[in-house]
């Protein structure tokens, strides 16, 4: 698989749709991923799903997706002429759901499975994500091995206090790849007029430029531990500079998703390009010559 | 960076405007144009995108149908409560000074496009607002229309019980033909009688539709085939209101209806592989009009 640039649109931004992702690839996207794809239907939360600010973005629109059919349907039309490498992004309730949709999933022949452990905006419906536990994490990292040919990339949470020791555990079962990282909490904001949640599920993940630093030292951190596993950093990432800082941190390939908000969509055709001139103004010539550089081996 | 935080409004004053449809007031300067909306937040009821019916410096308008559960509590409300409002969203619909327009309104697609009049007719603009509706209890903003200059109104109901019997495409085709010859009647009405007086006809510069689908795209199809420029507005199901979160974008170039549409050229919307054919859920899930 070839990537034009690093950049990738995160899971769940302008992902419902076949056509949305091209739309992404024609605003300079390197890559896709899709929305979360379940086995069967999944409902998601009751709107305001998503609300944000200068500083971040809350969200909790709760994993809805019309299920394998759906993604069969969509993601047939992205692979029509595939206008970059495409990553399936995919969920499920139960460890062997995951090997059962992994399995439906590599049928479409997407070039990344990331298989989404870490939502934080569904506890309340699943409780803990499997993120949280080396054993789970593992277990479903195993399981999805068993099922497909298709590289695999483990999308963690940052909501734990032994991130390196999960990173280890799902790279030994079997993982090529680290997504780094999820939201951040959940958490919450309350209109103070309405003396409420603002969000119907009351709690949501938090994204965009507060949360860059978390992700750069979740980055650091596991790229320290397990330098030869590719990671797709992604958290706050707006500008070709917050791109650079990732991939100095250790980061493969740069996941690109609130940045939709404050650039517009065009902010992958705008990142790609700071980035460039970036390189040009360093005497970088290939981003393997800083990719981890920060990180003190 | 739009604005994605919602902001509680009290209720200024709830106008009845027919047994379905009631008219809210909110004092606030909201800076919408014409064929925007806002997102309109219950708590723990709902939030729903909403067409801005009127707007200026010191209020603006929405005019809700109930029809649904947000609807129907929003109907329940009380001047005085308050909903969350977030936005304006989304591309509005554009004009040129002094040109002859006509408004196509299905229904309650009349309330945007009386926004879009007002402000067009400011600009020295004259105006063919053509209502279809079921019947006539369903037509709406009739008064507001005929109180404005240089606004001509146009019923068809599709039981005859206001204006022309059918479809307001009916009408539409009757506009674009006046506007070939050149002439067309109005119709002046006391309490008993109509006279109708022959006067002259402008081209026609634009034509704008805001309704069902079905009747927006006869409407684009019908311009196309005259010539005639014309604008829809494409409404799809939408969760953030700013272009994040994918769920509104069409089928064929992508394009997010609460950031690059609502209202769009008739012309793009025949590209829209879906105008007029199917939309998705709330799970993205295909569903045929």
């Amino acid at each position: 698989m070839k990537f034009v640039n690093p950049l990738v649109v995160a899971s769940g931004v302008l992902g419902v749709t076949g056509a949305s992702l091209k739309f992404v690839v024609e605003n300079g996207a390197g890559g896709v991923t899709s929305k979360s794809i379940w086995l069967k239907e999944h409902k998601g939360h009751k709107n305001p799903v998503i609300i944000a600010n200068e500083h971040y973005m809350l969200n909790a629109v709760g994993l809805p997706d019309a299920g394998i059919e759906k993604a069969r349907l969509e993601l047939g039309k992205y692979m029509d002429n595939k206008p970059a490498p495409l990553i399936a992004n995919i969920v499920a309730a139960r460890v062997d759901d995951f090997g059962e949709v992994a399995e439906k999933v590599s049928e479409l022949n997407p070039d990344i499975i990331e298989v989404n452990i870490s939502c934080p905006n569904v506890e309340s419906e699943f409780g803990k994500p499997f993120a949280c536990s080396r054993a789970d994490a593992a277990g479903v990292t195993k399981i999805v091995k068993s099922r497909t040919k298709i590289p695999i990339t483990v999308k963690l949470s940052p909501n734990v206090e032994n991130l390196v020791e999960i990173a280890k555990a799902v790279v030994d079962a079997g993982a090529d790849g680290l997504t780094l990282i999820n939201t951040i909490g959940p958490g919450m904001a309350i209109d103070l007029d309405m003396r409420s949640p603002i969000l119907a599920n009351k709690v949501g993940g938090v994204s965009g430029p507060a949360i860059k630093p978390i992700a750069v030292k979740c980055v650091y951190d596991v790229h320290k531990a397990l330098p030869n596993t590719p990671i797709i950093g992604t958290g706050g990432i707006t500008t070709g500079e917050d791109a650079i800082e990732i991939i100095m941190a250790g980061a493969t390939l740069v996941g690109v998703g609130t940045a939709v908000y404050y650039r517009d969509v065009e902010c992958f055709r705008l990142i790609a390009e700071e980035m460039s001139a970036w390189c040009d103004a360093h005497g970088v010539k290939n981003l393997s010559e800083i990719r981890g550089v920060a990180v003190i081996k | 960076m739009p604005k994605a935080f919602p902001k509680a409004l009290p209720v200024k004053k709830i106008i009845q405007e027919t047994d379905n449809v009631k008219t809210f007031v909110f004092e606030y300067d909201l800076g919408a144009e014409p064929g925007q909306f806002v997102n309109m937040w219950l708590p723990g009821v709902d939030e729903k995108p909403m067409s801005v019916a009127y707007c200026d410096e010191k209020e603006f308008w929405v005019s809700i149908f109930a029809v649904g559960p947000f609807s129907s509590a929003m109907h329940e409300l009380k001047v005085g409560d308050k909903v969350g409002v977030r936005g304006p969203y989304g591309k509005g619909f554009s004009w040129k000074k002094g040109e002859h327009l006509v408004m196509m309104a299905g229904g309650y697609g009349a309330a945007p496009l009386y926004y879009l009049t007002r402000k067009a007719v400011s600009d020295g603009c004259t105006v063919e607002f053509v209502i279809g509706a079921r019947s006539k209890s369903h037509v709406l903003y009739t008064e507001r229309i005929e109180a404005l200059k240089n606004v001509f109104l146009h019923v068809a109901t599709s039981d005859g019980s206001m204006g022309v019997k059918g479809y307001n495409t009916l009408i539409l085709k009757q506009l674009i033909e006046d506007a070939a010859k050149g002439k067309s009647f109005r119709e002046h009405c006391g309490d008993n009688t109509c006279e109708r007086e022959e006067v002259d006809f402008a081209p026609l510069d634009c034509v704008y539709a805001c309704g069902p689908e079905m009747m927006m795209k006869s409407v684009a199809e019908i311009c196309l085939e005259a010539g005639v420029e014309s604008q829809v507005s494409v409404e799809r199901y939408m969760k953030c209101g700013f272009g994040v979160c994918g769920q509104c974008s069409v089928d064929g170039s992508g394009m997010r209806m609460c950031s690059e549409g609502p209202c769009i050229s008739g012309a793009d919307a025949l590209m829209i592989e879906e105008f007029g054919k199917y939309h998705r859920d709330a799970q993205g899930k295909v569903h045929e009009f």
